[in-house]
């Protein structure tokens, strides 16, 4: 290799061997010939090894043990599941849980993450501190104890469900969960779900009709007030058309628990406000950030333009402040589902506790198990992933 | 104009503000009763704290009992938090289990640890230069120090616990994954495909899956990835999977830095004669990491946190010490003193490291930023 | 600079110990590393915990240090890994450690499937039932609707969905980790009972503030021989755990203890201490060790009953009776195969 600088212009023609080198084009491909090479040397020296130590401790490999009974119990379970069921069916209750505890804490997380961050804008300086100590506190201490201290709390304090905080004798809070009303759907409460639907497609429908309205004549319509009206106005009215074709099954006093109801058992509460408000202080910070980066003069503008205040906020900072917030907000989104694996610190059956941990342990089949979990993960984040780009690519600022 | 003004310039008297306009008052007004909406809002922020504050310090300061020898004993003399145990406990919570008459090598090797990050973290620091090779050369030192050999008494990596073990595993994380988050987000702006692609995956499978599931990996199936017979010390498998770990973070912090260095500097670069590696050691990587240090502050402070975990594969960090020593009988039950403890410390030590995050940021927010 | 470097590598290296394990026997590794690499729990009461000194202490790793007294000499030669429940297995056949004494059930498909060998039984327990006496319950199977707290990552969980199906009662199955945890649930109320080996309800039951305000139920619904156990395939290091811990049981047979133990091995006329304790023939030989093996883990331990009273007995905060794990003599379980 020249140390020289190369002053010689493009290669000459001719062929020798010191050219493959200097030249640019195919020392790369000389470069990742070499990187495949070793990549490949090493994937399979690793899979020699795997190979020779199954032989060795005499291991068989392969996913047939998804099919035997898995011969523990759930406590909490999306679909239907029992001891008898198979491991593989554990696994589907616990990428469910898994599911359902992201869900719910990325919705919580948001929430609160936006009004903490208005808080921490605050002109009021008694919120505005108190939000940031808030802030400080939980972002600087580890999710685990959180998780741990959130579900301690909630263990601690709240009552025996024979003594349960209870609202209207239907709602139901004790330390074995929040209990409320179970619904039993009617057979003609499809008409509500169609009505429920169809309030969706209208509602979208409308509001592009009236942006191409705006667009063509600058009229506005109550877009606001009329997608409401038809998401969940209509609902409600196709329920009291049909005859309430929803059935109640209310909670009553068990001899040790609330029996019938619906029951959102401790573990998912302590795990689901624990995560929500680790990342919630989280998501506060990056709001504040992205509103602080809009620039003054932006607002400035829009009031002197005369566009009301609320206006000014919906259609001038907003949208520029979710530019900067929305690709760190991803990666809090994925931080909540990756965290949500902490569940078998307080025995929440997330997919982790399932498969990757009591299957695990009754079959010991240690790798099968792992890469099912592991493989689930990926899917999950590179989902999120996928949307929040797909969505960040929309919002983004169109360059000429 | 001329009749209001009385005074030749620059001898007006200065007057005072009418009151309610400045000091005290004005702070008041301004901050908490500026409307109707403000006055509720500090009426129930205000509540809020009552609420809260009297119960806690009450729990944890005045009904709380700091010398004990049994939980039995604690609550004989208080109904709050038992610090007893904690006290007695503390040289387990901060050694592991760290031979005690070994213990001077630990502060030694934190001592230099402070001595050797001084010189990165702090550029106006007298000798930098020569402190700096000092730096360099800490983790090895710190190796030497810890583990013995050459001299001093060797101490195994299974007495390691604690506090030191989450400083053990933070430091050694970031060390390890400096370089090689570098050299990642290097291989992912690389113009060969295969690299690129090798590198893109490899930081995207690290960040998509939670670290528990990786240490999992760790301790129960590395094992099979080893010739057959051969093993590993538990503690160096989770230091390897945890350096992996935050390289693939570092390497988007990097990523970051390097997109935002103008593409003149590379062309500049180019334009000189400089080779790859010389452009970016000389021109492109040194303005690129002095953008992103906070972000790298950052990621070493959630590997700080994320040590924590290690307890779920039954290594003994602050949490598993904690587990262990309330598995004496004497103690059972203090569980939630543990937590609040252990909260407490690494409240402490991040803050610390969020502040100096903030202080560099705004440092460098004089730089190039468009 | 550089050649500091290197070698302040190679010394981490070198002290991490990334070992390439010779196929030679368990036995020889133990005895020219110097050291016990023994597997225990992360912490049961009683049974494993760390002292005010930090040392591990209770009824389980006083086996590896029965152990390491007869191969190694001394009891502080112990490299004491802590497993959790799904660890310990990986470790042991991965050889990151050389044996596990752990609340570890003894059962089929563990013996043969996972491929480790089960040398004995150090404590026969059972699973059982504790709830408070407020709740009016006497037996397991009136739980018909109750939250149970269970420990996951044992086969305590696959019990008790059995006994329930069985039993045709329905429950509410509350898993935790340690039974620390398990513990502050079960009193907060989180769970109506608390179910897992009789020994560990007995010490948490002691642990209360009133334990009389908690029962036990009358019914054990498994049987739970927790014993220390070795990989498969090494008959011969087997042997050593399997007739050490034989040594401390039959110890207490024939009445040796750590205090006795230095007089008897001059010699008695019970010729199956003088074999034991190596004042006749050479039974240490034939493990691969040397005569006084037995002499120095009952020395260093002392005997079975003494390692129980010490850690698990009637006189600690634990308080366990010998019940079952009393000498076949006393009409309990415990027999060690004669010393021949």
């Amino acid at each position: 290799m020249a140390t020289t600088l190369d002053h010689s212009g493009p290669p000459k023609s001719g062929f020798s061997i010191g050219k493959i080198w200097t030249d640019k084009k195919s020392r790369g491909v000389i470069i990742q010939v070499i990187a495949m090479a070793i990549f490949c040397a090493i994937l399979f020296y690793l899979a020699s090894n795997v190979v020779g130590n199954f032989q060795k401790l005499g291991k068989p490999f392969g996913f047939d043990f998804l099919n035997q009974p898995s011969n523990y119990d759930i406590n909490q379970t999306l679909i239907d599941y029992n001891s008898q069921s198979s491991h593989g069916r554990a696994a589907v209750v616990g990428i469910l849980n898994t599911l359902l505890i992201a869900f719910c804490g990325i919705i919580l997380a948001t929430i609160l993450g936006f009004i903490l961050g208005v808080l921490r804008l605050s002109p009021n300086w008694l919120v505005n501190k108190l939000a940031y100590c808030y802030i400080e506190f939980v972002r600087n201490v580890p999710v685990l104890v959180h998780i741990l201290l959130v579900h301690g709390i909630l263990v601690h304090s709240l009552p025996h469900p024979k003594q349960a905080i209870s609202v209207a004798d239907k709602f139901f809070l004790s330390n074995r969960g929040f209990t409320m009303p179970q619904p039993l759907f009617q057979p003609l409460f499809w008409l509500v779900v169609a009505a429920f639907v169809f309030g969706i497609v209208f509602a979208f429908w409308y509001r592009r009709t009236a942006r191409i309205k705006q667009a063509a004549t600058g009229e506005q319509s109550p877009v606001f007030w009329v997608m409401l009206a038809s998401i969940v106005g209509l609902p409600i009215l196709a329920y009291l058309l049909t005859g309430l074709p929803i059935e109640w099954q209310v909670p009553q006093q068990g001899k040790f628990n609330l029996k019938g109801g619906m029951a959102i058992k401790p573990e998912f509460i302590a795990l689901w406000l624990a995560l929500s408000l680790y990342t919630a202080a989280f998501i506060a910070e990056i709001v504040r950030a992205g509103i602080m980066a809009v620039n003054k003069g932006q607002s400035e503008a829009a009031l002197a333009l005369g566009l009301p205040r609320e206006k000014t906020m919906n259609l001038v900072v907003i949208p520029q402040a979710l530019r900067v917030i929305i690709p760190p907000l991803t990666s809090q989104y994925l931080n909540i589902t990756k965290n949500s694996s902490l569940a078998i610190a307080i025995g929440y059956m997330d997919i982790v506790a399932t498969i990757g941990g009591i299957s695990l342990n009754q079959t010991g089949r240690e790798m099968e198990c792992m890469i099912i979990v592991l493989s689930l993960y990926l899917l999950f984040s590179l989902t999120i992933s996928m949307i929040m780009n797909w969505y960040n690519k929309r919002i983004a600022l169109v360059e000429r | 104009m001329d009749t209001v003004q009385k005074y030749t310039p620059g001898e007006h008297p200065d007057l005072k503000p009418p009151i309610g306009q400045t000091g005290l008052l004005l702070w008041l007004r301004k901050n908490f009763f500026s409307s109707t909406f403000n006055v509720v809002l500090t009426l129930a922020t205000l509540y809020f704290l009552y609420l809260i504050i009297p119960p806690l310090v009450k729990w944890l300061f005045v009904d709380s009992v700091f010398v004990a020898d049994s939980r039995a004993h604690c609550r004989e003399l208080g109904t709050g938090a038992c610090w007893g145990f904690i006290g007695k406990r503390l040289g387990q919570f901060t050694y592991g289990f760290y031979p005690i008459e070994e213990r001077w090598r630990v502060n030694l090797a934190f001592v230099l640890f402070i001595v050797a990050t001084l010189p990165v973290l702090w550029d106006k620091m007298p000798w930098r230069r020569n402190l700096l090779w000092f730096s360099l050369a800490f983790p090895f030192l710190a190796a030497w120090l810890l583990l013995g050999g050459f001299g001093l008494e060797p101490v195994a990596t299974d007495k390691f616990g604690g506090f030191m073990l989450t400083m053990v595993i933070g430091v050694t994380g970031i060390v390890v994954s400096l370089p090689l988050g570098i050299l990642l987000a290097l291989g992912r702006q690389s113009n060969l495909h295969f690299i690129r692609w090798l590198c893109t995956g490899f930081i995207e499978f690290f960040r998509g899956v939670p670290l528990i599931t990786l240490l999992f990996v760790a301790s129960t199936m590395l094992n099979y990835f080893l010739p057959p017979g051969s093993t590993f010390d538990l503690l160096l498998r989770v230091l390897i999977m945890v350096s992996l770990f935050s390289a693939a973070y570092l390497a988007e912090v990097v990523r970051g830095g390097l997109q935002a260095i103008p593409k003149g500097q590379h062309e500049a670069a180019d334009a000189m004669g400089l080779k790859y590696w010389a452009s970016m050691r000389l021109i492109v990587l040194p303005q690129a990491l002095k953008i992103s240090i906070p972000g790298i502050v950052n990621t070493f402070i959630g590997l700080f946190k994320d040590s924590t975990l290690v307890i779920v594969i039954g290594l003994l960090d602050p949490l598993g010490i904690g587990r262990a020593s309330l598995s004496d009988a004497t103690w059972q039950g203090l569980s939630t003193e543990v937590y609040v403890f252990i909260a407490l410390f690494f409240f402490l030590c991040c803050f610390g490291m969020s502040r100096y995050s903030i202080y560099l940021e705004n440092k460098l927010h004089t730089g190039h930023r468009n | 600079m550089n050649l500091f470097k290197y070698a302040a590598t190679a010394a981490t290296t070198l002290a991490l110990g990334i070992s390439v394990q010779a196929n030679a026997a368990t036995l020889d590794d133990i005895k020219s590393a110097g050291e016990l690499k023994c597997g225990i729990s992360t912490g049961v009461p009683g049974f494993a915990f760390t002292n005010d000194a930090g040392d591990w202490q209770g009824f389980d790793p006083a086996v590896c240090q029965a152990v390491a007294a007869a191969v190694l000499g001394d009891t502080s030669k112990v490299k004491y890994t802590t497993t959790t429940g799904k660890t310990r297995f990986t470790a042991l056949s991965s050889g990151e450690v050389d044996m596990l004494a752990r609340n570890t059930t003894w059962t089929f498909s563990r013996d043969t499937d996972l491929k480790l060998d089960f040398v004995g039984v150090n404590y026969y327990d059972g699973q059982g039932f504790m709830a408070p006496v407020d709740l009016g319950v006497s037996s397991a199977k009136e739980l018909d609707g109750a939250s149970v707290c269970i420990q996951t990552g044992t086969t305590t969980e696959l019990n008790l969905a059995d006994f329930f199906r069985v039993n045709g009662i329905s429950y509410e199955a509350v898993p935790i980790e340690t039974n620390d945890e398990a513990r502050t649930n079960y009193e907060a109320g989180r769970c109506d009972v608390y179910t897992t080996d009789a020994s560990g309800l007995a010490a948490t039951r002691s642990s209360f503030d009133d334990p009389s305000a908690h029962v036990l139920m009358p019914e054990i619904i498994s049987k739970e021989p927790l014993g220390p156990l070795v990989r498969h395939g090494d008959s011969e290091w087997a042997d050593v755990v399997r007739w050490t811990l034989n040594a401390l049981i039959a110890a207490e047979e024939l009445g040796l203890t750590s205090d006795n133990v230095d007089q008897m091995a001059t010699g008695t006329d019970n010729p199956e201490i003088n074999r034991l304790l190596g004042s006749e023939g050479d039974l240490g030989a034939m493990i691969g060790l040397d005569k006084a093996w037995a002499w120095r883990a009952i020395k260093a331990v002392g005997n079975y009953g003494e390692i129980f009273d010490r850690y698990i007995g009637a006189d600690t905060p634990i308080g366990l009776e010998r019940g079952i794990n009393a000498q076949w003599t006393d009409g309990g379980l415990l027999y060690s195969p004669p010393f021949r």
